[in-house]
């Protein structure tokens, strides 16, 4: 910013012109206080995720769920949550759950947060949870898998044949499987709703980052989805109904903070604009 | 001839990929798999010729010492150490994961993690309620980021049900959003259609490079 032509400047011009790292510092400051002071704000759920839970918790223990799961370091802080809660609902219930992994960044992650959650309620690999791994051009992966998941997979991730895992025994392909719940950070998510519910119909929920959740209401209006759960927020929501929150519902102190913060900046920034623009004339 | 093989391929296969769908048969089923694989195998070339370009273009801006020449060298290094590690040593090798958990993670993760502060910045600057539609734009803005979150609650939870902000943002999403939403599924779908049919048909030729013809 030009110090010199500052003093000159009228209030209003010199806001809307504020040098961006005072923004950066608000957002900063809001985000690490309810961090370290929670506020425990109260989180309410929506239809769109209660009708995931609903769906999951009337399956019998030994039903079979497919948990695909496509997410990276970059999306993990939203969707790991989300997918720790929903395997938590799983395993503590007794279904057993085949996973993928179609996105190559993120393997290597899925695979630990199966393990992790799987020990946490004692499971066995093998006999109550499968882990496929990564295949390249999900769209083709997601089709086979529709004819019979040894096409795409002849053996897992850690290389077993799939015929020799107990839990595989008489499962073909998605129609062995209760339910399709999709943990996606990408548009591979559309290759799901095209393929595995409208080819081979698989009845499908998804669960995507806040900023994809938009795209997916008309899905859910279409009944080509049952439940859709959007983001952080989603997860909390899930964490609630099992009973067991974690990191997902602590954030909805900092996320709430920080959503207002920015409309205040946008409401300042408006004033600012209209108050300078009168006084130009 | 050159022009005109790969138009029969693309015909022939095109039309069977569009006629097997209807076909729910075990012949038809079994080729259409085998079609699948053709599909991936042939992808997996495509990724030989990125890496080609990838190393061709970095090492030429590092034998140039062109702008930004020392992100090149690291992109290579990147590519041959993690590439080496996981070829030789396998995708559980201990230096493998360290080099993804430390590495790669915390960069993307804080690459990601640092939109929250751009779109604060390009809201407080850009966001500007200038005319009837980018007014309503914004409203719809505030309210969806106020009605998707708890504080939300907080705020309009003692007014009543058709006026709060979780309400209100719920139609929004359910009724406008997805009206626009199908409104672009449905001229994308159209428009997929008509362009698959031309290339099958042997109309639509840019595919096969330069002008076509």
């Amino acid at each position: 910013m030009n110090q010199q032509q500052m003093p000159s400047e009228g209030f209003w011009s010199r806001l809307i012109n504020i040098d961006r790292r005072w923004i950066y510092l608000v957002i900063g400051i809001v985000v690490f206080i309810p961090i370290l002071f929670p506020i425990g704000l109260p989180v309410q759920v929506t239809k769109e995720v209660q009708n995931v839970y609903d769906r999951i918790d009337s399956l019998k223990a030994g039903s079979i769920i497919m948990i695909p799961m496509e997410y990276d370091p970059a999306t993990m802080a939203e969707l790991q949550p989300m997918a720790y809660a929903i395997l938590r609902h799983c395993f503590s219930k007794g279904i057993k759950v085949i996973s993928t992994a179609l996105q190559i960044e993120g393997v290597t992650i899925i695979k630990n947060d199966l393990e992790l959650i799987a020990a946490e309620y004692g499971r066995k690999y093998g006999e109550d949870y499968v882990f496929l791994g990564y295949k390249p051009y999900p769209g083709i992966v997601i089709l086979n898998m529709g004819e019979d998941f040894r096409k795409p997979f002849p053996r897992d991730y850690y290389g077993n044949l799939l015929d020799s895992l107990p839990m595989m025994a008489g499962v073909y392909n998605y129609s062995s499987c209760a339910m399709i719940v999709n943990i996606n950070a990408t548009s591979g998510v559309d290759y799901w709703i095209n393929y595995a519910h409208t080819r081979y119909g698989a009845p499908l929920a998804i669960g995507v980052t806040a900023v994809m959740a938009t795209d997916y209401y008309a899905f859910l209006s279409s009944n080509q989805i049952f439940g859709l759960i959007g983001g952080l927020k989603g997860a909390a929501e899930y964490e609630k109904l099992i009973n067991h929150p974690g990191l997902a519902m602590r954030a909805m102190d900092v996320q709430s903070i920080a959503h207002s913060v920015i409309v205040i900046f946008i409401i300042v920034g408006n004033i600012a604009y209209f108050s300078s623009r009168k006084k130009k004339g | 001839m050159k022009r005109e093989i790969p138009l029969l391929i693309v015909l022939v296969f095109g039309v069977f990929m569009a006629f097997q769908y209807f076909v729910p048969h075990r012949i038809s089923s079994n080729i259409y798999q085998e079609f699948n694989n053709w599909t991936i195998i042939i992808g997996i070339f495509t990724m030989v010729i990125g890496i080609a370009s990838l190393l061709s273009v970095h090492y030429s801006k590092i034998r140039f010492r062109k702008e930004g020449w020392g992100y090149s060298f690291v992109t290579i290094i990147s590519l041959i150490g993690m590439a080496g590690l996981g070829l030789f040593g396998g995708m559980e090798n201990d230096l493998f994961i360290h080099f993804y958990r430390f590495g790669l993670s915390p960069v993307t993760a804080t690459m990601f993690a640092l939109l929250a502060f751009f779109i604060a910045s390009a809201a407080y600057r850009a966001f500007r309620a200038r005319t009837v539609l980018s007014t309503l734009l914004l409203l719809a803005a505030v309210i969806v980021m106020l009605g998707r979150v708890p504080i939300g609650e907080i705020i309009s939870g003692w007014l009543p049900e058709p006026l709060q902000l979780s309400k209100i943002s719920e139609f929004l999403l359910y009724v406008p959003n997805t009206a626009a939403k199908r409104t672009i599924y449905i001229g994308v779908g159209l428009g997929v259609a008509a362009v698959s049919l031309k290339i099958i048909l042997g109309i639509e030729r840019t595919w096969l490079g330069g002008d076509g013809k």
